[in-house]
């Protein structure tokens, strides 16, 4: 009980710093504004308008999640431990542990409340594209213009995201930000290519090299596995044990690097 | 019980990148610091003085030996819920105004939110800065800002308080509230562990003192025993001295040095096995007078530079 406790001071005070933080502010206008551009694009593309709305919303989810997973999570431990204020957070009863938890909890925190206002902002827009479109155009549609289907999506973005951020806030704790934002864009690019790593064989002859490259396939995040942008759009169904199965893979992968994280901070000396 | 005790407590760095050689930033550490009293933890810069704080905050891991606080090993929950800590040059978060910081490093403890409020505004009032609780910290001078690092020290009420150079950025006035302020703690019973290299802090306040240079202890007592045996000669003022007198004093050897002062008055030092008296009369006879007679007494100044001058130079391992 203590320990939730102490885990939820932690994340509410990033939590505050982040919603203090004029760049957050930046990301979620962008976000809205974004959203805004998708509904003057739609305007001029007959036909297709609310599938493009639709794609954009979602891209642009994920997009700014992984901004601020990656450019926040990356200064999470970094930026106390050059600042020192760690010194004075660490003297008091709290464990390095304690510590790391809180502050990947608060970024989560930060990332949900994020992305449900994208989300609203984003189903705002197509309500309101769908009450300007003629009866005869909406029937032709594939599913209604805010279609709660698509939460799955939003959903699976969202544990992506938390596993982007448990990455960037694994790296954060021995490395710089710079380095840890390239390694971390760099998993992410990665992971969204790893199927291509499990059928590697089928384009070398090397047995070792497929080896290889199945074995990465395993370790890397599969971040391709939580992208159903498309499924979702076009109303596409998507078993509830695929995303059941996912969201555990992403929990589990999760709760390794935190253990991890935990492992490497609390090992570290502050010099 | 000791509220502080070390024992052969040794920080090893590695240095360098592609070929790392050690560096002994602290070698065998052993002090011991009673309950209640105000001890000064001295060095010049470094010395190892925040080495040895940070070893005792567990923000850095020793290579060898142990240190307890209150008996209890240093890093565990039940001793940081009794002591307090204030680094160097502290930083905080800049964005929280200085009782939302003191709140939030009070709700680590578990103090209720109305108890949280009640200390913050307390210890704020009571290290001056009551009046900008609402400003940012970013808003905040060097010397605010440790004003409010040994207010967010003292948040519960700590047996044993740890402060890393704490007239660090402060103004006079300001030094002198700190002093007042390290008499109250030990009034109440607190410890008070403090480096430094202001030497006139530690005059002013410790009952004991260590003093460390290069990673090692080269001195640790009483201030009043460090320096009793310390007295190295006499200092005799004396007016109307007649030159021919001074001379022929300086020339056996009764004077090592004499200094004028203006209007026949020379400040005359003796050494420790003169026998003043045969020289005061001396010159007396020769048509001096006596102003004062005082042992020339070393100054903590004087004998920690001496300790640190003679201090082993070798950090290095090899």
């Amino acid at each position: 009980m203590r320990t939730v406790r102490i885990i939820g001071t932690v994340a509410v005070s990033v939590f505050r710093e982040s919603v203090r933080d004029k760049v957050l502010y930046n990301l979620v206008a962008f976000a809205v504004l974004l959203m805004a551009a998708s509904y003057l694009i739609g305007q001029l593309t007959a036909g297709q308008d609310i599938k493009i709305i639709k794609d954009l919303g979602l891209a642009a989810i994920a997009t700014f999640g992984l901004m601020i997973a990656v450019f926040i999570g990356i200064g999470l431990v970094w930026k106390e431990v050059e600042r020192r204020s760690i010194y004075s957070l660490l003297s008091k009863p709290l464990s390095r542990a304690e510590f790391i938890l809180g502050k990947y909890c608060g970024l989560g925190l930060t990332l949900v409340v994020n992305v449900t206002v994208m989300v609203v902002a984003w189903y705002a827009v197509l309500a309101v594209m769908a009450t300007t479109v003629p009866p005869q155009v909406r029937a032709e549609w594939v599913a209604p213009a805010t279609d709660i289907g698509m939460l799955r999506a939003v959903g699976l973005i969202l544990v992506e995201l938390m596993l982007v951020t448990a990455i960037a806030l694994f790296f954060s704790t021995f490395s710089s930000p710079f380095l840890s934002a390239g390694l971390t864009l760099g998993l992410w690019v990665i992971g969204h290519f790893s199927v291509d790593l499990k059928n590697f064989q089928s384009v070398v002859d090397s047995p070792a090299a497929a080896m290889l490259a199945r074995g990465l396939y395993y370790v890397l995040p599969n971040f391709s596995a939580f992208d159903i942008k498309q499924q979702v759009v076009y109303a596409h169904p998507v078993p509830a044990a695929y995303l059941a199965s996912t969201a555990l893979y992403g929990v589990v992968y999760i709760g390794f690097l935190l253990v991890a994280s935990v492992a490497v901070f609390s090992r570290r000396d502050f010099k | 019980m000791d509220a502080i005790k070390t024992e052969a407590l040794t920080k090893h760095y590695s240095v360098g990148f592609w070929r790392p050689k050690p560096y002994l930033a602290l070698e065998g550490l052993s002090l011991s610091v009673r309950q209640g009293e105000v001890f000064g933890f001295l060095g010049p810069n470094g010395a190892g003085k925040t080495t040895t704080l940070k070893l005792l905050m567990q923000l850095i891991y020793p290579t060898s030996g142990t240190a307890h606080i209150l008996g209890l090993p240093v890093g565990s929950a039940d001793v940081k819920r009794r002591i307090g800590y204030l680094p160097e040059n502290p930083y905080f978060y800049d964005h929280l105004s200085a009782e939302e910081l003191l709140q939030h490093f009070a709700s680590l403890f578990g103090y209720a939110p109305a108890e949280r409020r009640q200390r913050a505004t307390r210890l704020l009032d009571e290290v001056g800065i009551g009046a900008e609780r609402r400003l940012q910290l970013r808003k905040f001078s060097k010397g605010m800002l440790q004003r409010v690092g040994i207010a967010q020290a003292l948040l519960n009420d700590p047996a044993v308080v740890f402060f890393d150079e704490p007239m660090s950025g402060l103004d006079p006035l300001g030094r002198r509230d700190i002093r007042q302020l390290i008499l109250r703690l030990r009034d109440r019973g607190c410890t008070v562990f403090f480096s430094s290299h202001v030497l006139a802090d530690a005059e002013a306040l410790c009952s004991r003192v260590a003093i460390v240079a290069k990673g090692r202890l080269v001195a640790q007592g009483p201030l009043a025993e460090i320096l009793h045996f310390q007295v190295h000669g006499w200092e005799l003022v004396m007016s109307h001295v007649p030159a021919g007198a001074l001379e022929c004093a300086l020339k056996d050897g009764r004077v090592t040095k004499a200094l004028p002062l203006g209007e026949d008055r020379y400040a005359l030092d003796l050494p420790l096995d003169a026998a003043p008296e045969r020289l005061i009369a001396d010159l007396a006879t020769a048509g001096a007078q006596l102003v004062s007679l005082n042992p020339l007494r070393e100054t903590l100044e004087d004998f920690f530079v001496r300790q640190v001058s003679t201090a082993k130079t070798n950090r290095g391992l090899e």
